[in-house]
Parts: structure tokens; sequence; C-alpha cells
């Protein structure tokens, strides 16, 4: 479930970054990192699935809840550590206008 | 249990190779034909795709094993330290899974070189033929 709510995040993220490309906001930054934790993820569910073969498939719910409150979770985090990343490079000087009192 | 370590150490070697690069590409004098098109993408861009795959994915999977409570913020902060099984258990999934993780993802950034490499010539090539033919 984590894998498969990374795997969207990472699709929306590449789509947005092909219609609305505009670098300076680093949506190509954020897509990277959500299809890199995909990637990670899919390795982690080979072996999962090495290991419990069809049972793989047929997750409990209550672990699925789990998996999925963590995927959403780790959607959070990819767009806080862009959003972090964004504001520091403040592409558009809004933030360096603001603290200078600016109208931004 | 640390399997994220490996593309972990992988991105701090990306990181200092790229940034090793960039001083050195920019104390190379360069020449410019503006008659060309260029169709070469700075190996330095390719190899920022490459860190921003692998901090990001590190960065995400060491949460989830923050989550899974298999990352502890204090000493020794991986659990599986805690005993001699475990760490060797841990050894061996970092060996196995987290390897398999460094080299797939690198093979997925070498496949998207060599496809953002033909589509450079190809958008090149049309640049110059529209450019002859004006």
């Amino acid at each position: 479930m984590t894998l498969l709510i990374t795997v969207f995040a990472a699709i929306t993220a590449t789509i947005v970054w092909y219609f609305k490309n505009q670098s300076k906001y680093m949506i190509g930054t954020l897509a990277l990192m959500y299809w890199g934790a995909s990637i990670m993820w899919f390795v982690d569910a080979i072996f999962e699935y090495a290991e419990l073969q069809a049972e793989f498939f047929t997750p409990a719910a209550k672990d699925m809840l789990n998996d999925a409150f963590l995927g959403v979770s780790v959607v959070a985090l990819g767009l806080i550590i862009w959003l972090i990343i964004l504001i520091m490079k403040d592409p558009d000087g809004k933030l360096r206008k603001t603290l200078q009192g600016q109208k931004a | 249990m640390a399997c994220f370590l490996v593309p972990t150490a992988e991105a701090v070697i990306v990181t200092l190779a790229t940034k090793i690069k960039e001083k050195s590409d920019a104390s190379k004098p360069v020449k410019v034909d503006a008659s060309k098109v260029s169709d070469k993408i700075p190996f330095t861009r390719k190899l920022k795709w490459l860190s921003g795959m692998l901090w990001g994915g590190s960065a995400l999977l060491a949460f989830e094993h923050v989550w899974h409570g298999e990352v502890t913020p204090w000493f020794p902060f991986l659990t599986a330290m805690g005993s001699e099984a475990d760490a060797m258990e841990m050894l061996h999934e970092m060996a196995t899974a987290g390897v398999m993780m460094a080299v797939l993802v690198t093979a997925v950034w070498g496949v998207m070189c060599v496809a953002a490499d033909i589509i450079m010539k190809k958008s090149a090539k049309t640049e110059t033929v529209k450019g002859e033919a004006a």
C-alpha cells in the first residue's frame, strides 16, 4: 500500500512537472524524490514477496490500514522536504521581500 | 532494518562527486560554437538527478524505519544493534535489499541518461536542419 501510494505521488508529481514545467519551483526534484522512494519500496516488495509468496497479495485489513497511513505520511513528508527546499531557495524572492518588510 | 543506509552512502558519494566535478568544470576554459546547437546535457546535471533520487528515497525510507521502530533518536540509533543476531540480520539485509535498492536506482538513472541524450540529439538535429533551411 505504501509503495502504491508513493508511486501515485511520483506519477502525479511527474505529470505536474511535464505540463507546468517551471524549473524554478523544483517540481522535478519532488518527482525524483518520490521515484527514488518508489524504486526502493519496489525492491522491498520483491523481497517480501519472495518470503510470503501469495500471502503478499492478501494482507490483513489492519496491516493495510497501517501501510496506507504510512504511505500518506510519506507523501506529506516528501512535500514538507520539497517546501523547505523551495522556501530556502526562494525563487520568486517572496520570503526575502517579506522579511525586508516590502510587499511580496 | 537499515537497508536505507546503502543508498544513503551512495547519495553521499554522488553528492561529493558532483561538487568535485562542478569545481573542475568551473576552472576549465569553455569554447562556445554559436553555429552549433548543443546536444549535450552536463554530467553534473545528470548526477544531480541521481542524488535527488537517492537522497529523497533514502529520507522517505528512513522515515518508514522510524515508523516501524527500527530507527531511534538515541544511541545506537538502530534497534537491530541491540543483539548480535539482530545485527547480523541487519547486515544481511543491507547486503541484499540495500545493495539491490542502490543498484536499481542507479540502473533507472542510467536509462534516464541514455533516453535524455537520445532526445537531446534528436532535437538538436531538428534545430540544425531548421536553421540550415532558414
